[in-house]
């Protein structure tokens, strides 16, 4: 079974003087959150499209989701975790306790904000964790990455052509994630921020998918501007 | 939901741009699975449309010939994945004598509107049609031209009078391939003439009784009725032998698209009595014909095969740029896309 995760766990510190999290701002005529969830709505390939949000947004969201959305039967409200990789695992919790969990269970995880998400993005990941067992979108890098290791002077300079920045979404073979992510320390946890990192530390495969310039993630409200005018430049 | 639509915005430049898809409406969302290139998208890819054309409608979202699969109904009417044609002539009003497609009010993708190099379209319930699940779809991405070839041939047997013994088409290129085929499945005890200018696209129509190239006709041959398929400024010399050709009080179709007006020699269709009609693009019981042909003719598919000339996965905007430009440098045969974008 294939299940959407749908990260809308941000509390928007990084969108400037906003109330509420930036899943929830809107984009045109819409929430953000709602835009993106209608991509994984209409992939039938979906068992569910879990949206995990904090506590106190759970019923904001699901109020939305119900305003904006008429076929709502495979969409599920649940609580986040305190960092990005307990989110993703109290998703697999649910999925645990809902379908039971076997080799073939593949969880598409997705930022919330990134409402700008394709067909073929979600498709190819699909396949690409089915036959790696984890993938991550991403896009060449365009610009120079420069690494400092004490944040003050250079360290290294990588060659650009081996460099990517990665987008979402991340997906897994939802057992193989959790089996790794038990074996982590505590430390190890605050430290891995990216669940495909644990693939890689772990010596895992991680495929990669072939992302899109535009599929931006709105985290500052110079994003949202962005995302404003590519819309607006849809003139038919 | 925001889609992602590919626009080209100048000759050979396509860009991207987002619509919304109202998931709460009664539209079908299908995702293009095969698409097929047409001259018409080739004369706005290429700019060789007027400058005040191309001004009025880029940006725009070329193709127009394509099929899908269903990806969402929020009337559960259709189930996704079901195989479709889709419609590209829509309809704003009805009128009981005249046809969808020549009703002037009627918008036609990539003509009036968006066509389908797009993530995924939404079309009126009514604009698409259910193909068998296992068709060869590289044949039934250009149904629509089929379509419009069926639409043609309707009329014909509407317009023509009872002796239909020696009928000849004009044109070896893809329209006149397509609707010779159909033609002979059509009425099968009609002798069919294909006339051309090219020697190796005709030995292609193996269906029909004769062949000839246009500057060696035999003394001898006529038609009761004839079907222009070339277009363009040749269309004038092809309307001039068909005239020279044809029986009194004849009908000649009209299906070549020109971008310039075309002389005809009116005293002879004075004298003769003929009937000339154009028939263009195709409503929504043509696609209902055409799809009704190919399950009662298998063949059908595997003659419209021959015709299938490129087969480009696009995945990239620099994809589709090759396609068009692939389309370009064929002699013959469609340019089809296998829509993985």
């Amino acid at each position: 079974m294939i299940f959407g995760v749908v990260l809308a766990g941000g509390i928007g510190s990084r969108m400037g003087n906003v109330e509420k999290p930036k899943q929830f701002l809107t984009l045109g005529d819409k929430p953000i959150l709602v835009h993106t969830l209608e991509k994984f709505v209409i992939n039938s390939q979906f068992e569910k499209v879990i949206v995990l949000t904090p506590s106190q947004w759970i019923n904001h969201t699901k109020n939305i989701i119900k305003k904006s959305l008429k076929n709502t039967e495979r969409i599920v409200v649940i609580e986040g975790g305190s960092t990005r990789n307990e989110t993703i695992m109290n998703s697999i919790r649910y999925i645990e306790k809902e379908y039971g969990l076997d080799d073939d269970t593949i969880i598409v995880t997705h930022d919330s904000v990134r409402p700008f998400l394709t067909h073929r993005i979600i498709e190819d990941n699909i396949a690409a964790a089915i036959e790696y067992g984890a993938c991550d979108t991403v896009i060449p890098a365009t610009d120079t990455i420069v690494e400092s290791a004490d944040n003050t002077i250079i360290s290294n300079i990588p060659d650009r052509s081996k460099m990517y920045q990665g987008q979402t979404p991340q997906s897994f073979r939802a057992k193989k994630l959790k089996d790794l992510y038990e074996t982590l320390t505590d430390a190890e946890k605050d430290i891995l921020t990216d669940a495909c990192k644990i693939f890689v530390i772990k010596g895992e495969k991680v495929k990669l998918v072939m992302g899109e310039v535009f599929n931006i993630k709105i985290t500052y409200p110079y994003d949202l501007r962005v995302a404003e005018t590519l819309i607006e430049s849809d003139g038919k | 939901m925001l889609n992602t639509v590919y626009r080209l915005v100048a000759p050979r430049r396509f860009e991207v741009a987002f619509k919304d898809i109202d998931l709460n409406g009664e539209d079908v969302v299908v995702r293009p699975t095969h698409l097929s290139i047409c001259h018409a998208d080739q004369r706005y890819y290429q700019g060789s449309r007027p400058q005040e054309v191309l001004d009025k409608k880029l940006p725009m979202a070329l193709i127009h010939e394509g099929i899908g699969e269903v990806v969402y109904d929020a009337l559960g009417e259709f189930k996704p994945g079901e195989l479709v044609v889709m419609i590209p002539n829509t309809p704003v009003e009805k009128d009981d004598i005249i046809g969808e497609n020549y009703l002037r009010s009627s918008k036609f993708r990539a003509s009036g509107f968006d066509g389908f190099m797009q993530d995924n379209v939404a079309l009126d319930r009514d604009r698409i049609v259910r193909l068998p699940q296992d068709i060869d779809r590289t044949v039934a991405a250009f149904t629509e031209i089929v379509s419009v070839s069926v639409q043609a041939l309707n009329r014909f047997a509407r317009f023509t009078h009872a002796r239909k013994n020696v009928v000849g088409v004009w044109g070896d290129g893809n329209l006149g391939y397509i609707t010779s085929l159909f033609f002979h499945y059509m009425f099968p005890d009609t002798k069919l003439l294909i006339f051309g200018t090219d020697r190796e696209k005709l030995s292609t129509f193996s269906f029909a009784d004769e062949t000839y190239l246009v500057w060696d006709v035999p003394e001898g041959v006529a038609v009761d009725h004839a079907i222009e398929c070339v277009g363009s400024e040749p269309s004038q010399k092809a309307i001039s032998q068909i005239i020279d050709l044809i029986n009194p009080e004849g009908t000649i179709s009209l299906l070549g698209v020109s971008e310039y007006p075309i002389p005809i020699n009116t005293r002879m269709v004075l004298e003769k009595g003929l009937h000339l009609y154009g028939s263009s693009r195709s409503s929504r019981a043509d696609f209902e014909k055409t799809v009704e042909l190919y399950e009662k003719h298998p063949e059908i598919i595997g003659y419209l095969s021959n015709i299938v000339g490129a087969v480009v996965e696009v995945e990239s905007i620099k994809d589709m740029t090759k396609a068009f430009e692939l389309d370009i440098h064929k002699s013959m045969g469609k340019t089809i896309m296998v829509w993985n974008k």
